[in-house]
């Protein structure tokens, strides 16, 4: 008889116990819990424990356990729901508005447990309940913005540098000026590709004056999409902190997708508003004329260069020049305060350089003159029609909200008033949050509301463990003490499985759920084609410890070959499949790894252990 | 238990042309049946707005579809989903409703505020009427998930092709493509005659069922070349038949538990890997057959030879354990 190595013994002995050890936390359930983060999305101070203890204690509330979790959040858990609903009513009031605490379901893997890294696998949308969504950048206003951006720059840059243009305007994707003369075209031509090399400068051929044309080279408009994703990547994580999910993914998808997936929460239109609300301020110049806002809000006939708008308190007609000085996207930091001079609820702004710069050249050159504040906001309406039923309406507010003599040249800070207490709060808090550099919109929904999470979660705990129980007590009936094995071999593979998922925080969903029920009936298809060789070679008259030492051997290149393939469709499905596809394919691959492992090597071992040294006639098989 | 004592002795490359040619017929007839009657996909590839809501109690669809007409939703489809208190609420992107016509070319970003519209047409906070789901997918993603799908499902056959060359050998690559795509076509046109829905976790589970398809083939190969090193002096033919017979209990158990798996999923699953399980069990029964038939079959029709497998300098191994006798 061949001696059995010893090493494989003890890999397996190894394997077996880690898996149990990392299997383990995903057996113990999920309490009601509150989960506290702080709103500015920082991570919570050490002390908050205290804290929490102090105010819990305060409302006669008994938590059963409180801990601070990856990711910066802080985790109550409770016995019940009504004691978490109290205690989040409590908590919420006790620690501020600098806190958001939202009720929450937390595992109740004890602490050891965790100090090892094991965790329980986090469970998918489709499990726990939860908001998909996916959104895409407007890709065309980005660049429509960049565009605008250059028609006020270049000029303004052209006469700095004492070079006349006769007019100005945009064609297309390009910015085209008209000179008096070919030789202040060729003057301005050097000047603007000395000082803007991200444009590619041209003269228009066959245009009846002289005319100069700029275009962002390609290198600079992907720059311009990339930044704009970027940038509202870095909002939407603002906006959903706010929103107080647990664990919520934001990612970049693509060129111009984002991915945003909030697991827990319920409700998807308040979703919706607040990652859809865009709020921005604009500071532009005031047109001084006489009369002519009065005008032209009667007939209708504004200036080319100007926009009419209206004053939020008394409704006036303002005309505003369509130059921006400064917008939302050159905000740095908005704080609400008080105005000292007035003593009116103020929102104290503070550029980046750039808007610094041109705020600053604006006032030195306007002082005493007026500047106004625009107040653009998409707010979601939700009105009840006749028979009561909730209709809700998108409306796109934008109003004056001051305009002021500019006092004295100012930059990087300044302050802007009148605006309602309420109002100098959101506002700031909008502000901060960023504003949208580029539209978004919605191009995939998917929510799962609780009761179907929760019912999707007993159906495959109900598959997986029918399956496993018709297949375990087939295996024993049709081949009997090789069949036990087969079914420890195939109770260790699930265990190993559940584990490496588990370590690898694979996010569990309804497909990948299936793919482990599949993998049970899939997994004892190497004990099949060993277990029937066995029994071949018996026939052929070999001894029954020769026969299991070729059946083992000879099943080994069949059982490769075979699962490659099915590995192979696993793989494809990884790359090209997305969201749950992609977990049932990890699954699968990580299935057909384990089942090997513990199909050959551990049935073997099994084998080894119960016959060695036995005179055998027969084999159980 | 041994359901058999010995090998069986069935010839199946005899019934081969037979098998063949009914094959080829049912083929035709699936491809008709794909082309005629079509799949019924989800909204994950025509996109669309999809809502699941549950009732308190029982409704009448009558009265949804009123409350939906109410709202603007005119061509919605309404059907029961399970019980009478749960409904599916159904929308295609042209048939979006008002939101879609709001003229200010936002068109999509109002699309999907539609789901919300519909929570509210039908009066959600005033009935107690829960949200299950809801899904939507705009038209571009459904069809970028529609080409993914097509390229996935390529890859797949590409890659099991080019496996199966670098094990064995050309002849026995096409058949097992042969069987891989007698097999896809059969499961898509039974989903398409029974007009089960075909979402992605549908396809995952065809693409699934091919890798498992050719599992099968790959244990018959397998078993033929040993076959053929081993017994020089039997026919090709011989060899492929004995091989499939000595190979035929293992295909036969794998694939009762398999199946046993996979009717748990059908019965207990729920609806969301229904259609999973449905692809994978006709998939899987197709290939039991195609296994022996089509992957079997057409390597025979390519004329397989002994030298094809068993290069020259193989033989002079094989002749000098033939006289050892034992091979371990």
């Amino acid at each position: 008889m061949h001696q059995y190595p010893l090493w494989k013994t003890l890999t397996l002995i190894v394997v077996a116990l880690f898996g149990a050890l990392y299997a383990l936390p995903n057996l113990y359930g999920e309490a009601p819990a509150v989960q506290i983060a702080t709103s500015s999305g920082d991570p919570v101070p050490s002390d908050l424990g205290a804290q929490v203890a102090k105010a819990l204690e305060a409302g006669h509330i008994a938590a059963t356990a409180s801990r601070a979790e990856k990711g910066g959040q802080w985790v109550v858990l409770f016995s019940d729901p009504e004691t978490q609903l109290k205690a989040e009513d409590v908590l919420q009031r006790e620690l501020g508005s600098a806190y958001v605490a939202s009720l929450n379901l937390a595992s109740t893997t004890p602490s050891w447990l965790g100090k090892l890294g094991a965790r329980p696998m986090p469970l998918g949308l489709d499990l726990r309940g939860g908001v998909h969504l996916l959104l895409e950048v407007d890709i065309a206003d980005a660049r429509k913005s960049a565009v605008q951006r250059y028609l006020t720059d270049l000029p303004n840059y052209l006469r700095g540098q004492d070079i006349r243009y006769t007019a100005r305007r945009v064609a297309g994707d390009a910015v085209q000026l008209e000179f008096a003369d070919a030789d202040k075209l060729e003057k301005a031509r050097a000047a603007i590709a000395k000082s803007y090399k991200e444009l590619d400068v041209s003269v228009v051929q066959g245009a009846p004056a002289p005319t100069l044309q700029a275009r962002m080279s390609d290198a600079e408009a992907k720059r311009i999409v990339d930044y704009a994703v970027q940038q509202n990547l870095v909002t939407l994580r603002n906006r959903v902190n706010r929103l107080g999910v647990t664990e919520p993914i934001v990612q970049r998808q693509g060129q111009n997708r984002i991915l945003l997936q909030l697991p827990g929460l319920q409700d998807p239109a308040r979703a919706k508003e607040v990652i859809g609300n865009t709020a921005t301020l604009e500071y532009r110049a005031v047109d001084e004329t006489p009369g002519a806002a009065q005008s032209a809000a009667a007939s209708g006939i504004v200036p080319p260069d100007d926009d009419l708008f209206y004053t939020r308190d008394s409704h006036q007609p303002v005309l505003l020049k369509k130059d921006v000085i400064a917008s939302g996207p050159q905000l740095l930091d908005a704080t609400p305060t008080i105005d000292p001079q007035s003593g009116t609820p103020a929102v104290s702004v503070t550029l980046d350089s750039a808007g610094a710069a041109k705020m600053f050249a604006f006032t030195r050159a306007n002082v005493g003159k007026p500047m106004g504040v625009l107040y653009k906001e998409t707010l979601f309406d939700t009105n009840y029609n006749a028979e009561g039923v909730a209709m809700r309406e998108r409306r796109d507010v934008q109003t004056v909200i001051s305009v002021a003599n500019i006092r004295e040249p100012f930059g990087k800070r300044f302050q802007t008033t009148g605006l309602q207490q309420k109002e100098a709060a959101t506002l700031s808090d909008l502000l901060k949050s960023g504003a949208l550099a580029a539209p978004i919109v919605i191009v995939e929904e998917r929510t799962v509301g609780p009761s179907l999470g929760a019912d999707n979660i007993r159906r495959g705990t109900h598959a997986a463990i029918a399956g496993f129980v018709i297949v375990v007590v087939f295996m024993a009936v049709y081949y009997t003490v090789f069949g036990l094995f087969a079914d420890v071999a195939l109770m260790l593979n699930m265990i190993i499985l559940v584990a490496l998922l588990s370590i690898f925080q694979a996010t569990l969903t309804m497909p990948g759920i299936a793919g482990i029920v599949l993998t049970l009936g899939m997994a004892v298809d190497a004990n099949v084609l060993i277990n029937e060789r066995i029994r071949e070679e018996l026939r052929a008259g070999l001894t029954p410890q020769a026969a299991m030492t070729a059946g083992y051997e000879r099943a080994f290149l069949t059982i490769a070959d075979s699962n490659v393939t099915t590995f192979i469709a696993a793989a494809v499905l990884f790359l090209f499949g997305q969201g749950a596809i992609k977990g049932f394919a990890v699954t699968l691959m990580l299935g057909i790894a384990t089942s090997m492992f513990t199909a050959i090597v551990g049935t073997r071992t099994l084998a080894h252990y119960v016959f060695k040294g036995r005179k055998l006639k027969d084999l159980p098989v | 238990m041994r359901i058999f004592s010995r090998v069986p002795k069935i010839d199946f490359m005899a019934q081969r042309k037979v098998a063949l040619a009914l094959s080829i017929g049912l083929t035709v007839l699936a491809v008709a049946l794909l082309f005629v009657r079509g799949l019924n996909f989800s909204i994950d590839f025509r996109g669309g707005v999809l809502v699941e809501v549950v009732y308190p109690q029982g409704v009448q669809l009558d009265d949804v579809r009123g409350q939906l007409e109410q709202g603007g939703f005119k061509e919605a489809v309404v059907q029961y989903f399970g019980g009478t208190n749960d409904v599916l609420i159904r929308l295609l992107p042209q048939s979006a409703g008002p939101a879609a016509d709001d003229g200010d070319g936002d068109s999509k970003a109002a699309s999907a505020a539609i789901s919300t519209k519909v929570l509210d047409a039908l009066g959600s906070a005033k009935t107690g009427v829960q949200m299950r789901r809801i899904e939507f997918v705009g038209p571009e993603v459904g069809k970028e998930l529609s080409e993914d799908g097509a390229t996935a499902l390529l890859f797949a056959l590409f890659g099991i092709l080019a496996y199966v060359w670098f094990r064995f050998e050309w002849k026995f690559s096409l058949g097992s493509i042969a069987a891989l795509c007698h097999d896809a076509i059969m499961t898509m046109g039974f989903l398409s005659l029974v007009q089960e829905e075909f979402s992605l976790t549908t396809l995952a589970g065809v693409l699934a069922m091919l890798g498992y398809s050719n599992n099968e083939t790959i244990v018959i190969f397998d078993r033929v070349r040993e076959n053929l090193i081993n017994m020089r002096k039997t026919a090709v033919l011989d060899v492929i038949n004995l091989s499939i017979n000595q190979t035929l209990l293992r295909s036969i158990i794998t694939h009762f538990t398999v199946l046993m798996v996979l009717f748990c999923l059908f019965f207990f699953g729920g609806d969301s890997v229904h259609s999973f399980a449905v692809a994978m069990i006709v998939g899987v029964i197709v290939a039991t057959y195609s296994s022996i038939y089509i992957s079997s079959g057409v390597t025979v029709l390519l004329k397989i030879k002994r030298e094809d497998l068993v290069p020259p300098e193989d033989h002079a191994k094989t002749q000098g354990r033939d006289k050892d006798g034992a091979v371990v």
